[in-house]
């Protein structure tokens, strides 16, 4: 067995890159909480089958735009506070530039998963296509640059991006042709 | 083990772990704690020699070879059927044992031959609140295929079923699918009591061993069901093969499963003749390999003896939910019977608002392996009130110190989420 220091929680290599103070944050103090009256606003579920998490999503789109933004159900400090982060990051922004912000964000996940050292496994390979060494904007993603670290641990890869599959899944909804 | 003979000794199974060689490894620089063993088991030098020994000395394919190898290995694949047959006291070992893939597919076989025989538009199937995806698909399968109702029985707060209705939801009832323990609970059923209502009432019984067949004793004599499924990878086996029992009447008069070789005794341009059973209902070369590991995993447990085993998981079970109830008080929500005797080592739980991927995430780092997530049994989940739970399952290699390490990581994550 270790020494007593086996305990403390300061010291577990790895687990300060996943659980980042703003992730905290955002998992304790979530922000958008709650749902959109749906009509108007337009409802959109997720779920995760690994975990059993579910995510709701209403948005509101005017005028181009994300104007209003809601996050509910339930899930880990990842799948929560990525919601969180991204409800903060999307509400007001044109839907074009909502759109790019998800292709950047998950190619954060997609980059960073394919090239993980986790030797021996064989998954390195899976994702050549989506490898070609993309430059991060870090200044585009702000605050959500936080969740880089979420890509060294790939079972939770897919509880940071639910919320934003669930967000693309609504505004391919709201803009597909009637 | 040539020490361990006799019933009435004492199994000391602490010197038992060193047979297990995945537990002498490390995970994040700490002795592993592995309390996953619901989920799969791990696996003695006994099952994996047994494997090796036989891939290096007897491999050929079974049922065709005339040459000495292939009858050799015939035998020690047919071997393995007998043992298991008696491992759980079949009556008829070598007709009523069928080898598939996993528990699951033993089910799906009996929904798809003993179902689509049997059930037809507006036919009952009853299921229980707390059954796993396995037992319950199939038979979501099979009611959208042919017009079924399915009825549930529920469970109370405790985690155990109501029986009081029991009577009026057989009424009619073609065929009843439980399990014999709860992958989640921990419950133990009262498999006999259902199953003779439900006979009474004229529904077939299948029953779900993949939890209760690794861990307490097993006589489907006694146990009163028509169908058994369990799988090998959760009784210190290796994956790949599972095991359906059935009933030599019941099993006889069905149809094939899968089609192709080994299941027909004749083919013509003009149709076939399916294959006596068990083999009509194992199409294509068997798992050979796997079957002698299942066969090396029986002779284990029988060594160490099923009621040795159970009484030492009774004992660590109340050891365990002890300890985690002393700690952590009412941030701890153990779900199931409070009695460890009413029970099996399977402890799911909630831990104040923590979400059980957080706690997993956190215990790895301590080399502490449970499983969290709806552990394949969603409709029970919703029932519970929750999305997913963490938990920590035990087997015979488990002790008091992989508890004591659990509640000692237990309490790390705690403080990181405080």
């Amino acid at each position: 067995m270790g020494s007593a220091d086996r305990w403390d929680t300061g010291l577990m290599p790895g687990m300060e890159d996943l659980y980042r103070e703003i992730i905290l944050d955002h998992y304790r103090s979530p922000r958008n909480r709650g749902e959109l009256e749906s009509p108007p606003a337009h409802r959109v579920e997720g779920f995760n089958p690994l975990c059993g998490d579910e995510i709701v999503v209403t948005l509101e789109v005017r005028d181009g735009g994300v104007s209003d933004i809601r996050i509910a159900g339930t899930g880990c400090s990842i799948s929560q506070s990525s919601a969180s982060l991204m409800s903060a990051a999307v509400k007001g922004k044109p839907v074009t530039e909502v759109r790019e912000l998800i292709r950047t964000f998950k190619g954060m996940m997609s980059v960073h998963e394919s090239t993980l050292p986790t030797a021996g496994d064989g998954s390195a390979h899976e994702d050549a296509e989506a490898t070609e060494p993309e430059a991060i904007d870090a200044d585009a993603l702000g605050e959500l640059a936080a969740l880089q670290g979420v890509v060294k641990f790939p079972v939770r890869i897919k509880c940071a991006t639910l919320s934003w599959n669930t967000l693309a899944q609504g505004l391919d909804e709201i803009e597909a042709p009637a | 083990m040539a020490e361990l003979n006799g019933s009435d000794r004492a199994v000391d199974f602490a010197s038992l772990r060193k047979d297990f060689p995945l537990l002498a490894r490390e995970v994040n620089g700490h002795p592993i704690t592995y309390l996953d063993s619901a989920a799969s088991s791990q696996r003695p030098f006994q099952v994996l020699d047994a494997m090796r020994q036989y891939d290096e000395t007897t491999h050929a394919n079974v049922h065709r070879g005339v040459y000495g190898i292939a009858e050799e290995a015939t035998r020690r694949f047919e071997a393995a059927r007998i043992n298991v047959g008696r491992f759980i006291g079949a009556p008829d070992p070598s007709r009523e044992v069928v080898f598939a893939k996993n528990a699951t597919e033993c089910l799906n076989l009996v929904a798809r031959t003993w179902g689509r025989t049997h059930c037809h538009a507006g036919d009952t199937v009853v299921l229980t609140e707390m059954e796993h995806h396995a037992n319950i698909v199939p038979w979501h399968m099979l009611a959208a295929e042919r017009g079924l109702h399915l009825r549930w029985v529920p469970i109370d707060d405790d985690g155990a079923l109501i029986l009081d209705d029991l009577e009026q939801l057989l009424d009619g009832a073609k065929l009843l699918a439980l399990t014999c323990m709860s992958n989640v609970l921990g419950t133990l059923n009262p498999v006999r009591r259902i199953a003779d209502l439900a006979h009474a009432a004229g529904a077939v019984v299948v029953a779900d061993g993949a939890q209760s067949v690794p861990h307490l004793p097993t006589d489907v004599a006694s146990l009163g069901v028509d169908f058994l499924a369990f799988s090998a990878h959760k009784m210190l086996g290796p994956t790949g093969i599972g095991v359906l029992w059935g009933r030599e009447e019941l099993l006889s008069e069905l149809p094939p499963f899968l089609g192709g070789g080994e299941m027909i005794l004749d083919v013509r341009k003009d149709g076939f003749t399916p294959n006596d059973i068990p083999w009509r209902f194992e199409a294509g070369t068997p798992p050979i390999t796997e079957a002698v590991g299942l066969g090396a995993a029986v002779d284990y447990l029988d060594d160490i003896g099923m009621e040795s085993i159970r009484a030492h998981e009774i004992t660590l079970t109340t050891y365990a939910m002890a300890a985690l109830t002393e700690r952590f008080g009412s941030d701890i929500h153990i779900f199931g019977p409070k009695d460890a005797a009413e029970r099996g080592g399977v402890l799911s739980f909630t831990f104040r608002d923590v979400h059980p991927h957080d706690i997993s995430q956190i215990l790895d780092q301590y080399g502490v392996c449970v499983r969290a997530g709806h552990h394949c049994a969603k409709p029970l989940m919703r029932r519970l009130g929750v999305n997913s739970t963490a938990r920590a399952s035990f087997a015979l290699y488990n002790d008091e110190t992989d508890v004591d390490t659990l509640v000692q990581a237990l309490d790390a994550a705690g403080a990181f989420f405080r």
